[in-house]
């Protein structure tokens, strides 16, 4: 599928980040629009795009527990799992996300 | 125009389906502050100069802020005229970053001085951009006014020195510069500035100075060959995409954001399509609403006829029979209406040679806040008269100026 997020390309591996804990950075602000979301860092002034409702739901979800737990609460089918940690991937890359100590 | 700049590229095809049908809120909002300005540069897009009496006071601009606010308008590109010479310049600065909408602002540089680069630094929320159209003062000056040159250095100077970083440089391609990019690349380089480089448009002065200053066809495609080569470190805000037409396409969306992604706020609260459009036929609304106190601009966005039409699939016209159309788009909406070409046809610098002859129809500009009198640091082109005389034989070089 295409990835939910912008500037990264899905692969079908399975991703370390299932059982971390992640958040949405406290400079990121989320903005709703039709297709999912626009993402902004204050800090680095950054803009991603959150092509899906799915992915929005997710990041929001990540507040709490594993991005595992994330994944299923925000109902993204198992399949589609790798897509979307990958987009996660990339939104840590960009500081949007940043990590948690604990679940 | 920094955020379509500053987010990754777009993936093929969806996310700009989405931009032509608009966004909820505008990703990139150019605000106008005043059209007073210290400096009368001859391609002005603005034509400002002088304070229009009917500015937005500091308790409007305060409550536009709080609707930029609501609508999580994360940030905008405050502009002019020269936005620092308002009194209140430094207060909505601050203001707007208390209130979670960042600021980018573009100045002369004049007024940055170390006191105020030091503050501009201490804060994440607040980018700078300093023009310069030429990496000489004998290519910049004769377009922005004597002293600019030296100004715009001092002023970045003072923004390294604070420690500012990856600040903007911004540059106007001109007939004049376009030789120049790799010295304007190694300037910005030399300051910890980043370069950004941005398209000349016939709009408000810039219609006086056009067939002199925008480069020459063998220029668009240096400067084409430079942005391939060059493009991952350069800033363009999406404004050569007329550009891509040559093959490759360019780093960035391609597409014409006016009314659905972009838009402009000018000093009196005019709500236009894009920066590059301040004229009646682009005027959405106004921000002031019958509340005094508390702006509109929502409602403009969202239900202004001229933004709904703009959000409709366009009509490529003549161009939808060319082979690059997909690339170009037709080029800029701004750029043709100001150079009389209907909208629906072909950019007025189509790199495949199909622009028409407007025929010297081209529109009344609906504003113009040029200084009249004397201006200190005046530009003086480089070409004095720039129009035929209306006889050969005419001797008196004032004749016909001005009767």
């Amino acid at each position: 599928m295409p990835s939910p997020v912008n500037g990264t390309v899905s692969a079908g591996t399975v991703s370390p980040m299932l059982g971390e804990a992640w958040r949405l950075d406290g400079s990121v602000a989320l903005r709703p629009e039709p297709f999912g979301a626009l993402a902004y860092h204050f800090g680095t002034r950054r803009l991603s795009f959150l092509k899906t409702p799915e992915l929005v739901d997710l990041v929001r979800n990540l507040a709490s527990g594993t991005v595992r737990d994330a994944l299923v609460a925000s109902g993204v089918p198992e399949p589609h799992w790798p897509a979307y940690t990958r987009a996660l991937e990339g939104l840590a890359a960009g500081g949007m996300i940043t990590r948690r100590e604990t679940p | 125009m920094t955020i379509l700049e500053e987010r990754p590229a777009p993936a093929p095809g969806r996310l700009v389906d989405q931009f032509e049908r608009g966004l909820d809120a505008p990703i990139c909002l150019t605000w106008e502050l005043t059209y007073a300005c210290n400096l009368a540069c001859v391609h002005c897009l603005s034509s400002s100069g002088r304070r229009d009496p009917d500015e937005l006071s500091t308790a409007e601009c305060k409550a536009l802020i709080d609707e930029f606010e609501r609508m999580q308008i994360f940030y905008v590109n405050i502009g002019g005229g020269e936005p620092t010479v308002r009194p209140d310049f430094w207060e909505l600065l601050d203001y707007a970053v208390e209130h979670h909408v960042g600021v980018k602002f573009s100045t002369n540089g004049f007024r940055i001085t170390p006191e105020r680069a030091a503050k501009l630094a201490a804060t994440d929320y607040v980018d700078v951009q300093i023009s310069l159209d030429g990496a000489t003062a004998e290519v910049n000056d004769p377009i922005r006014g004597a002293g600019t040159y030296d100004a715009a250095l001092r002023a970045m100077a003072n923004l390294q020195a604070a420690g500012m970083r990856d600040f903007k440089m911004s540059v106007v391609c001109t007939r004049q510069n376009i030789g120049q990019l790799d010295e304007f690349k190694a300037i910005a380089d030399r300051y910890g500035a980043q370069l950004r480089l941005t398209r000349l448009r016939p709009s408000g002065r810039g219609a006086d100075v056009w067939e002199e200053l925008h480069p020459l066809p063998e220029q668009q495609r240096q400067l084409y060959d430079w942005l391939v080569a060059n493009g991952d470190k350069v800033l363009t805000g999406d404004s050569f995409f007329h550009l891509s037409a040559y093959g490759e396409a360019l780093p960035g969306l391609n597409l014409c954001g006016a009314g659905r992604v972009v838009c402009l706020v000018d000093p009196v609260g005019d709500v236009y399509a894009c920066p590059f459009a301040i004229h009646d036929r682009f005027k959405a609304g106004n921000v002031r609403s019958a509340r005094a106190e508390l702006t509109d601009f929502d409602t403009v966005w969202k239900t202004s006829p001229l933004f709904l039409e703009l959000r409709e699939p366009q009509n490529g016209g003549a161009c939808t029979k060319c082979s690059a159309y997909d690339s170009c788009r037709g080029g800029c909406m701004a750029a043709k209406f100001f150079t009389g070409l209907p909208l629906d046809g072909p950019d007025p610098e189509c790199v495949k040679g199909n622009a028409g002859d407007p025929g010297g129809l081209r529109p009344q500009p609906s504003q113009d806040h040029s200084h009249t009198g004397t201006v200190r640091n005046a530009p003086v082109p480089l070409t004095l008269l720039t129009r035929a005389p209306d006889r050969a034989c005419d001797e008196n070089p004032l004749t016909g100026i001005g009767g």
